[in-house]
């Protein structure tokens, strides 16, 4: 036994390790082809990527050239520190630094020793290059913009991760993409298509020519141009208009669902997040979680949607034929249902048809129309899936299909959300238990472009094209075909008119009655949106948010537009402002009433939003 | 057996094999090695050219070794211990500082490294000792002697740092285990090891985690059918526990920043630039491309792209691999097989008991150096770097093997003279 142990040891080892080599050179074949990657060198061709421009022409996102000073440790050869430092501007330690860093990533492989350049440092240093052996200049393509507004719209371009690696073949690493906005949804528009070459390395690692006679090797497609839905000047107002404040902005196009602008704020300047400087701005914005100017609030910010919402009530009471335009309802300071309860409402005169009703915005006129269509049907849970479909036709509750990569459904509550919530069928609910989404409250929540989706379907009388932000690619001079396709609601054209002249009064003499701009026929809706927070874990409320939607004019519409100002009190003080602002900007030219808005410029919220931060009780509402 | 005089009396079948890896070795060493520097084949800068005139200095250094006395090697044995332990202490005065370990001696353009010279000379010394007619292994006192004998020349080299080499050492284990020495010995041995590597690639939480966790499955199985004590448990974690904390104690403060980065070079938690693994991965991937015959010699694209780091010394048998491909790396393993279990049989039939320990000493090395080597070149083991004997570029190691071969050939060629 003593004799035979490390016998057996040594005979065991031998047939394990011919197991090994077997499996690893015979049986797993996929080592050959790990050694093809390895031995011949893939160098890809980059495209120019594709020029943004706004929907007058103007030019908003192009390239620019930068440039990286490249080394090759293995071909540097004794050269003149003191003067190449002095050219490229850096002391001596930093470069000895960056060589042994490039010397140990590898020694043959290029690396980077200054990254972008500007064009007047590329310039200087050009004509001497040819005296450093193993430097070289490397030109690369970055955005260059040319306005520092429509970040949210535009988005950014970064490297590709690995995660997308792994899910897309065509990306390799160090490769740029498109990460959000409009770079990211037309990123296989914009990008082109990436050259390709085959070089067949020899024994000696070096290049000996194009493998299999440039067989498979392919030229670069430039990126196509695109031009967007947007107005720049319009856009550019509303973020100036929006400033220190939170909230966003949206205005389409009614009769073509074009986007004409979406203000996100707080926004930030495009251009933070280009060239050197980047991933140092990315993590500032990243870890704002304060004022998330990241996040884009008119695509993912669902909030319920208060008074505008009213319009939606009265055009389903309509269609389902549950109220007519002459019959009136009684207000007694609000909507009494049930034994002591009863849903506020404001001081106004009363009893009210449909058209006062609206410009009054009458809590208890919406939420009897609401209670008799629910109650038109043999159970509520009927009632309230009927009434929701209305909405679903609307384009509310869903993502709608715009061509921006983020954004979230919104919520309109079914039967289903009802029958959990209330246990059924152990226990009953009625229509007066969902009696807050008459009036845009309870369990209703609208993302601000859903406001302005409804919105343009009811200045058009009845149907919407889903909104996009794309007006054509060069070249194919086509847009999808979701975006040249009729969505026709629910509602017959003939119940608009009287909501529309609801609206209309909201202007004449309800609750924007002072915001009327000269010449222009505006409709309107004010909504004050009740919220909440947790402060050290307690429910806290919260100045109202302050909503507004708006179509202009009454019966041409050019414009339909949603503002939405968190914290910003009743309706009309804030969003109703704006959007009467960006109205006259967009219709006239210019604004007229300098008064305002300069107002507005100068107005500021932040005071209002450091209240839940400050570790101090607060009023609210002031 | 029939058995001539002079040359005859030498064991051709383990020449023959020397020879044959001696040769595919440098044919492999000129590939991995070759480059565009070269500036002809006698370019006395280039590695395969340096190999080469070790080569030739070691048939004369075999000239050497068969011609002298056998019994030399037995009476010379504690001297060429205590020279050789000298030459190692002499290091930490005189040595020359290579990739982070302190392991050369510079002489002219010469480098030595004694600690590949210590292996064969420990074999004699623990041969002496063992073969001594007042020792008996199976005693403590003489055990703990032996182990000292081991332990010296491996504690000197340890800090050099070159924990590969003092590895080896472990080897020793083998003859005594041979001689008489208790299993439970081995079994310590391999469990010790286990657990110093284990800390070093691990760290002290997790070793002592799966310590307790182990500990204690043991405990819940033997529960019922023993009456063990939870103390002795809970003892021998203890005890284990703190090995792992002394060996992490040393490592962390008493090494200087130099050995820690040597050690985990060794490891294989330094190289790794390009990712976990990036050696072993590309060494797969060499051997695993060569398929049944390999590229061809000189055609391997990983060997020449430098894909493979370290490729003429630790990793030389992935040059194997991707040009001779599995037969070619076959009959590599083959001939080591064959060389080491010859090796034994020659250990065995002989008949003094210094030169059967020496012989057996002789076959375990071979055996740990080729173990580990080829194991982690395939991918098999974790990063340690010993080199693959007779095969991978060096002359300190190539002449340490084969002057630990050939003392045995020596002995065993006049094994007849002792009774």
């Amino acid at each position: 036994m003593r004799k035979l142990l490390l016998l057996v040891l040594v005979l065991i080892t031998g047939v394990v390790f011919a197991g090994r080599l077997f499996y690893l050179q015979v049986y797993d074949t996929s080592f050959q082809k790990l050694s093809e990657n390895n031995a011949i060198k893939v160098i890809y061709d980059y495209p120019q990527r594709g020029y943004i421009y706004d929907r007058n022409g103007e030019l908003l996102v192009s390239n620019q050239p930068s440039y990286d000073v490249m080394v090759i440790p293995r071909d540097l050869v004794a050269f003149d520190t003191l003067e190449f430092c002095g050219l490229l501007k850096m002391n001596k330690e930093d470069l000895v630094k960056a060589l042994e860093k490039a010397k140990n990533h590898s020694p043959r492989l290029p690396s980077p020793i200054i990254p972008q350049l500007t064009k007047a440092e590329y310039a200087y240093l050009s004509e001497k290059m040819h005296k450093y052996k193993g430097f070289y200049i490397l030109k690369r393509s970055l955005r260059d913009y040319q306005i520092d507004h429509s970040a949210n719209v535009l988005g950014y371009i970064a490297e590709a991760d690995n995660k997308i690696i792994k899910k897309n073949p065509y990306y390799q690493m160090g490769d740029l993409l498109g990460k959000q906005g409009v770079e990211m949804q037309y990123e296989e528009v914009l990008r082109g298509v990436k050259g390709v070459k085959y070089i067949q390395k020899d024994r000696f690692n070096r290049d000996i020519g194009p493998y299999k006679d440039k067989a498979f090797d392919t030229i670069p497609e430039r990126g196509k141009d695109i031009k967007l839905t947007i107005d720049a000047v319009l856009q550019e107002y509303g973020e100036k208009l929006m400033a220190n404040k939170r909230g966003g902005i949206v205005a389409l196009e009614p009769a073509t669902g074009e986007i004409l602008a979406l203000v996100a704020a707080p926004n930030y300047d495009p251009s933070l997040l280009v060239g050197r400087e980047r991933s140092k701005n990315f993590t500032k914005l990243w870890y704002d979680t304060i004022s998330k100017p990241l996040f884009d609030r008119v695509l993912q910010g669902e909030y319920p949607p208060g008074s505008p919402f009213k319009a939606l009530t009265a055009l389903i009471g309509l269609q389902e034929g549950v109220i007519d335009t002459e019959e009136t309802v009684s207000c007694y300071g609000g909507f009494r249902y049930g034994r002591n309860r009863k849903l506020g409402c404001h001081a106004h005169r009363s009893p009210l048809s449909m058209q006062a009703g609206i410009a009054n915005s009458c809590n208890a006129y919406f939420c009897t129309v609401y209670k008799r269509t629910i109650e038109k049907y043999p159970t509520p849970q009927e009632g309230i899936d009927n009434w929701r479909n209305h909405l679903l036709s609307f384009g509310l509750g869903d993502f709608m299909g715009y061509d921006l990569p983020s954004g979230r459904p919104g919520k309109i509550p079914s039967a289903k959300t009802y029958n959990a919530v209330y246990q059924y069928p152990t226990y009953k609910w009625y229509a007066t238990a969902t009696i807050s989404n008459a009036i845009g409250q309870g369990e209703v929540l609208l993302t601000p472009m859903q406001m302005v989706n409804f919105t343009a379907a009811i200045a058009n009388r009845g149907w919407y094209y889903k909104p996009h932000i794309i007006k054509n690619i060069s070249g194919a001079d086509t847009i999808p075909s979701i975006y040249r396709k009729k969505y026709q609601t629910t509602i017959d054209r003939e119940h608009f008119d009287p909501v529309i002249a609801g609206l209309f009064d909201v202007y004449n003499y309800g609750t924007a009655a002072h915001l009327q701009v000269p010449g222009i026929e505006i409709c309107g809706k004010t909504g004050t949106a009740e919220n909440y927070t947790r402060v050290n874990g307690e429910r806290v409320q919260l100045t109202d948010h302050s909503v507004f939607i708006a179509f202009a004019p009454k019966d041409d519409p050019k414009i339909a537009i949603a503002v939405f100002v968190e914290n910003g009190y009743w309706g009309s003080r804030w969003a109703g402002r704006i959007a009467s602002l960006m109205i006259e900007k967009y219709i006239k030219g210019e604004i007229t009433r300098k008064d305002l808005e300069t107002f507005i410029l100068n107005g500021s919220l932040e005071e209002e939003y450091a209240k839940p931060y400050s570790d101090e009780p607060f009023k609210i509402n002031q | 057996m029939a058995r001539g005089r002079g040359f005859v009396r030498l064991d051709w079948f383990t020449i023959i094999i020397y020879l044959a890896l001696v040769g595919i070795g440098w044919i492999n060493i000129y590939s991995a090695s070759l480059d565009d520097s070269a500036t002809g084949f006698f370019d006395m800068s280039q590695i395969y050219f340096k190999q080469l005139v070790w080569i030739c200095l070691s048939l004369v250094l075999i000239i050497f070794i068969l011609a002298l006395e056998a019994k030399f090697y037995e009476r010379f044995s504690s001297i060429i211990y205590i020279v050789s332990l000298v030459t190692l202490l002499g290091l930490f005065v005189f040595g020359k500082n290579v990739n982070g370990a302190t392991s050369w001696y510079v002489l002219g353009g010469f480098s030595i490294q004694p600690s590949e010279f210590a292996k064969a000379a420990t074999a004699l010394a623990l041969g002496k000792y063992i073969g001594d007619m007042q020792t008996n292994i199976k005693e403590f006192k003489h055990q703990l002697r032996a182990f000292i004998i081991i332990a010296l020349p491996a504690l000197f080299i340890l800090p050099q740092p070159d924990p590969g080499s003092a590895l080896v050492y472990a080897a020793f284990i083998f003859p005594m285990y041979r001689e008489g020495l208790h299993f439970f010995y081995l079994l310590l041995g391999f469990f010790l090891a286990a657990l110093f590597i284990s800390t070093l690639a691990f760290g002290v939480v997790w070793v002592s985690l799966g310590i307790v966790l182990i500990c204690g499955l043991i405990y819940f199985r033997n529960r019922k059918r023993k009456k063990t004590k939870v103390i002795n448990y809970l003892m021998v974690a203890a005890v284990c526990i703190g090995f792992s904390l002394s060996v992490n104690y040393i490592f962390n403060n008493v090494f200087e920043q130099r050995h820690r980065d040597r050690f985990n070079i060794v490891l294989g938690k330094e190289t790794d630039a390009k990712g976990i693994g990036y050696n072993t991965n590309q060494s797969e991937i060499a051997i695993g491309s060569g398929g049944w015959t390999g590229k061809g010699w000189t055609q391997g694209t990983q060997t020449k792209g430098n894909f493979v780091p370290e490729q003429q010394t630790d990793y030389i048998f992935s040059t194997v691999g991707e040009e001779w491909g599995f037969l070619g790396s076959i009959v590599v393993v083959i001939l080591f097989v064959a060389l080491i279990v010859r090796v034994l049989f020659l250990a065995e039939r002989q008949k003094s008991q210094f030169s059967r320990v020496y012989g057996y000493s002789v076959g375990a090395i071979l055996f740990v150096h080729f173990f580990v080597n080829v194991g982690m070149v395939t991918g098999l083991l974790p990063t340690v770097g010993i080199p693959l004997p007779f095969f991978s570029y060096g002359g300190s190691g190539l002449w340490g093997f084969t002057i630990l071969l050939f003392i045995l050939i020596r002995l065993d060629a006049s094994n007849s003279y002792y009774a």
